[in-house]
């Protein structure tokens, strides 16, 4: 990532929050006024995952930085260079959406090129996934991020991203990233969990963590770059927690209200007032563009079931 | 002449000198055991991993994700169930992603009966799997095709399960290109001395075969058998017992070798010829892959008669040899099916 001094660099993350946050904002109107069956996001974990997006090496293949997020993830995205009129196309069904060519929930994002991986509705999936791709980058300096909810360390694929990226003699370099709310859809954390924290289980494996405020920029920035510094440098993986809330709820399925009891990072930062109008009104306008868009339809849906063939070897005899 | 076992170690050696391939890999897939079928002895990318089913295909994903192609192995194909939602996302994920994210992966695993392996360890899996998009179900039944086939998969690009009848594993086979008279001695690790061994590669000729291309086995124009896996052999015994007058020249053995991508086109064309249609496979008769197959052969050349010869839907395959012959097709019932089909 380009050089910047700390100021540009901390306006330049509050600036995403509060982008990522009008973008939320119209998503979920987009759902209810009825043009898109579904929203879920990412409202309140702004502040850290902005923070994150910052300190990502982005870029294509395994010396750079490769992202395992979930589908509260899209301010981490965002802050990696994707663009608001995208994640619009995606939640309206276009043929133009890039991550999913009209195919996928709101926020399941992808870019190829610049190593973020696709979000699944299935959680907990990126934690085995992660076991590939830090693998690939054994002799490299990039690293894995993954990225996932408190409600996702339920599942026993957790066990395995700890186990399996602490086996003696070859350790994985991922970035281990639990954005806790303390709550999985509608069941409280405390009911669930026997340890107050998720990285006491972490701990029980050898792997170095830390718990951070998930909605102090300055905090998460701190904690962030000396996790990114740790797994870069020791090539071992590092957990790290991050208190955050959750604005709207679970989903469009729950009402998608504004829970007046969680907390907002954005009213931990003074910004221009203008900048939420700026950025409502840009929203507006490519909401208006992406309509005129064609929709995907049952020919778009035939395309892309097989990727192609690797380059055969010339030297390859070929039988029938 | 190679076995199925010797022809994938050498498609994989081939695989990690000259195709790329860095990561082979499951449960007791490394030294000093490589694989509980040996399938994996001697090759440099071999490791082993947890007993972590999930973590096997999840790693193979992320590998795939990298652009990277592996060869993980789950070490009995009964033991894949705990990963199903996985392979469906995996077998998705180029679709879901436009495109951006193809998974090229190889999932290797032993499937079927035929070797007494009891509830947990003769399961044929290839139903389930053909019900999960985007994946291409391999299935050889000869050491060329083995061979061949394994290459294929690797170089495909997209996500291969590559299925292993299991009681072929160690049958004498066919011959390989190049391959010396001494195969067995310079790649099979002796079983008292594992750990200081190292394996004599030898220079066979690398070839491949094409997924979706059914191989014919013996040619006829009057019943068309379609089959794949370990009951290809179970057929060749049964057309044994039959007198040779009676199926010479009348019966037309497929091996299908895939059935993602399936070569139907190769089926009705025989179909057409014969006019009688008999499926053979192992997997349970309940929502079986060759229920699928008369559909879509009854769509392009309904035959006189068709029927599909498959295992019991039993919760299981007992122990006993008398249990596994009651529950999946035996020479003796193939025998009499195909002398029921063929007209005097």
């Amino acid at each position: 990532m380009p050089t910047m001094n700390p100021t540009d660099l901390r306006q330049r993350i509050v600036r995403n929050m509060v982008e990522s946050r009008c973008l939320d904002e119209q998503l979920i109107l987009l759902q209810r006024h009825g043009l898109s069956p579904f929203w879920t996001g990412g409202p309140g974990e702004e502040a850290f995952n902005s923070s994150l997006g910052a300190l990502l090496r982005v870029g294509r293949g395994p010396e750079f930085d490769f992202l395992l997020p979930h589908y509260r993830s899209s301010a981490i995205a965002l802050m990696a260079g994707e663009k608001s009129i995208d994640f619009i196309r995606q939640m309206l069904g276009r043929q133009s959406d890039p991550y999913s060519y009209g195919r996928n929930f709101a926020n399941h994002f992808c870019n190829a090129e610049r190593n973020l991986g696709p979000v699944s509705s299935p959680v907990n999936s990126q934690f085995v996934f992660g076991l590939g791709t830090a693998r690939a980058q054994l002799n490299s300096s990039g690293i894995t991020v993954v990225v996932a909810g408190d409600a996702s360390t339920h599942q026993g694929d957790f066990a395995s991203l700890l186990l399996w990226s602490t086996r003696p003699h070859n350790p994985l370099p991922i970035l281990i990233v639990i954005t806790n709310n303390r709550i999985g859809i509608s069941t409280p954390y405390e009911t669930q969990h026997a340890r107050p924290h998720i990285v006491d289980r972490a701990q029980a494996f050898g792997i170095e963590t830390a718990m951070v405020d998930g909605l102090s920029v300055d905090e998460c920035t701190n904690a962030l770059k000396h996790a990114f510094d740790y797994v870069r440098t020791e090539r071992r993986p590092y957990f790290l927690e991050a208190s955050v809330t959750r604005l709207f709820g679970h989903s469009s399925a729950s009402g998608a209200k504004r829970d007046p009891s969680a907390e907002d990072p954005l009213d931990r930062e003074s910004y221009p007032s203008h900048w939420r109008m700026e950025i409502q009104e840009r929203l507006q306008q490519e909401v208006e563009q992406v309509k005129l868009e064609p929709p995907a339809d049952g020919i778009s849906a035939e395309s892309y079931v097989w990727g192609s063939s690797r380059q055969w070897p010339q030297s390859l005899k070929q039988y029938d | 002449m190679a076995t199925i076992a010797q022809a994938i170690r050498l498609a994989l050696h081939y695989a990690e000198r000259e195709l790329g391939v860095k990561n082979i890999f499951g449960q007791d897939v490394g030294p000093p055991l490589g694989g509980a079928f040996t399938m994996t002895q001697g090759l440099d990318s071999a490791w082993n991993t947890p007993l972590d089913e999930r973590g096997i295909v999840g790693t193979a994903a992320g590998l795939a994700m990298m652009g990277q192609t592996s060869v993980c192995e789950i070490q009995f194909g009964d033991y894949i169930f705990n990963s199903i939602d996985l392979l469906r996302l995996i077998g998705t994920t180029c679709w879901s992603t436009r495109g951006q994210f193809p998974m090229p992966m190889v999932l290797m695993t032993p499937v079927g009966a035929g070797n007494r392996g009891g509830i947990y360890h003769s399961h044929s899996i290839e139903s389930i799997l053909s019900h999960l998009p985007g994946w291409k179900i391999v299935i050889p039944s000869s050491s060329r095709d083995a061979y061949g086939l394994m290459i294929s998969s690797i170089l495909d690009g997209n996500p291969v399960a590559y299925l292993i009848p299991k009681a072929l594993s160690f049958c004498p086979g066919e011959l390989l290109d190049g391959e010396p008279d001494d195969l067995k001695k310079r790649i099979n690790a002796p079983l008292d001395g594992r750990s200081n061994w190292t394996p004599d590669w030898p220079a066979c000729d690398p070839f491949s075969i094409p997924l979706g291309k059914l191989r014919i086995r013996t040619a006829g124009d009057t019943l068309t058998l379609a089959s794949y896996g370990r009951m290809i052999q179970v057929i060749e015994m049964a057309l044994q017992k039959i007198p040779q007058d009676r199926i010479r020249d009348r019966v037309e053995l497929l091996d299908l070798r895939t059935l993602v991508p399936l070569d139907l086109e190769g089926i009705v064309t025989s179909v057409r010829k014969t006019g009688r249609l008999l499926i053979v496979n192992e997997d349970s008769e309940q929502t079986n892959f060759g229920e699928h197959l008369l559909r879509k052969v009854r769509e392009k050349a309904p035959p006189h008669v068709a029927t599909l010869l498959a295992a019991r839907h039993l919760p299981g395959i007992g122990l006993s040899q008398q249990l596994e012959d009651y529950t999946v097709p035996t020479v003796e019932q193939v025998q009499r099916q195909i002398e029921k089909m063929l007209p005097s």
